[in-house]
């Protein structure tokens, strides 16, 4: 069973229903003995990453998800993969899990180019870096849908693919042991990315 | 390199898609779930859905079948129509609506994307505008471009993204229905005015329309309807010519 972590940061429709599609099993909870039971944890996000984190820490979650960490697979999703980090510098600067080394910034601090937009929003290339069994079903450079302003560097260590924007280089995926996060959506990224899933599925 | 997007746009009334011709004499064409599963199958890079119907028995019909199709269409889903409180943006993200599309919802309570931008982030809130020539100047219509706003178009899309919209989609009245090509005229006016993505919409008529919509760099997505629907350009086609044009395309 696949635990996707329910702590009120975004719609979890989509992704309960891309695994119901794949047929793996999968429960929306923010039970810590469910997510102890759980072969896989899941951790979705969408929205600020401050808000984000004071409602995970406000569920007693970030001990549990850091404890499972160390036992099973965890996959990060959007603002779910920045949570991974070691801090994020959106307005403010906070605290992640600390599960993955590296910190998020904005994207737009980083782009040469004034006249690029910010959200990052769309369909992207992911050019693989590095060969992963999440990459299993997955070809290089096929097409995944972003949707951020912020995103994770200092973490070439950790980085599985990356998608170019402008001058900069976003990191789309990560992998630290056990932890896997996507900046990208793949319960949005059609076929390319219920194969990703599929993969963590079989991880 | 981010692809331009090309989106597939269904109008539902009463459970069904129909698409008007300068928004007039609707005609019924398909289910919308067999054309979400064609239009995914085809490589559209995203779905918009309008509810177009009045009556409540519509709308509950609206959001069973935008359960549906956000149940096994794993792209972004764009829904509007009759989006007038937050609570109508509840409805349709709880069925796995990704982004909603106010129109004439905005336009009657301007204080309507900012609560929703607040409280949904602005990726979530498009701003969609019907807009005509009126003495010259781009002017803002309501009600399926039925009303005349007097409303300066620009500037109510300039004061929409101040407020928190993540995207716009300008339908030209003008241009609408009457396949001849894009507003690009108006389209690159709207595009220096703001910097969130501008998806066109209304007179695509042939893949090279496509072309010339991508030539400017302002513009990020193009939108249609009855060209799709019939067939007359079909998709994979379409991006693999654009494709072989230069332009980044999901292929």
């Amino acid at each position: 069973m696949i635990a996707i972590v329910d702590y009120g940061v975004g719609n979890l429709f989509s992704l309960s229903s891309s695994l119901r599609t794949l047929g793996v099993e999968a429960e929306v909870t923010r039970d810590p003995g469910r997510l102890r039971a759980a072969g896989r944890i899941i951790l979705p996000g969408v929205g600020a990453f401050g808000d984000a984190a004071k409602k995970l820490a406000e569920a007693g979650l970030p001990p549990v998800i850091q404890a499972e960490a160390a036992r099973k697979p965890l996959l990060g999703i959007c603002l779910g993969m920045q949570l991974l980090f070691d801090k994020s510098f959106e307005y403010g600067e906070h605290p992640g899990l600390g599960l993955v080394p590296g910190q998020v910034v904005s994207l737009r601090e980083d782009l040469a180019d004034r006249s690029l937009k910010v959200p990052h929003m769309g369909w992207n290339s992911l050019d693989v870096v590095r060969n992963d069994p999440l990459f299993k079903y997955f070809r290089d450079g096929e097409y995944v849908y972003y949707v951020h302003s912020f995103y994770a560097k200092d973490c070439d260590v950790s980085t599985l693919g990356t998608s170019r924007y402008g001058n900069v280089s976003v990191t789309g995926a990560v992998r630290s042991g056990n932890v896997w996060g996507t900046q990208f959506h793949p319960e949005k990224s059609g076929d390319a990315g219920l194969r990703l899933l599929r993969a963590f599925a079989e991880l | 390199m981010l692809a331009r997007r090309i989106i597939p746009c269904l109008d539902v009334k009463d459970g069904r898609v129909v698409k008007g011709t300068n928004f007039q004499g609707l005609r019924d064409m398909a289910d919308p779930v067999e054309m979400a599963r064609f239009y995914n199958a085809s490589g559209a890079d995203e779905l918009v859905f309008y509810d177009i119907t009045a009556s409540a028995e519509g709308r509950r019909l609206f959001t069973d079948i935008l359960r549906r199709v956000a149940s096994e269409i794993f792209i972004p889903l764009t829904v509007g129509g009759g989006i007038r409180t937050l609570e109508d943006f509840d409805r349709v993200l709880k069925c796995g609506a990704d982004k909603v599309s106010v129109n004439s919802g905005a336009i009657a309570d301007p204080g309507l994307i900012a609560a929703a931008a607040k409280r949904y982030g602005d990726q979530c809130v498009v701003l969609s505008m019907d807009v005509k020539r009126v003495d010259g100047r781009f002017r803002l219509f309501a009600k399926g471009g039925r009303e005349d706003t007097g409303l300066d178009a620009m500037e109510w899309a300039v004061s929409g993204v101040a407020g928190g919209a993540g995207e716009i989609v300008l339908n030209s009245i003008d241009t609408d229905g009457v396949r001849q090509g894009f507003d690009l005229e108006m389209l690159d006016e709207l595009a220096g005015r703001v910097n969130v993505p501008v998806i066109a919409s209304g007179g695509a008529g042939n893949m090279e329309h496509f072309a010339e919509l991508f030539a400017h760099p302002g513009v990020d997505a193009g939108l249609a309807a009855s060209i799709f629907h019939s067939r007359q350009v079909e998709i994979p086609a379409l991006k693999m010519f654009l494709s072989g044009r230069g332009i980044p395309m999901r292929v």
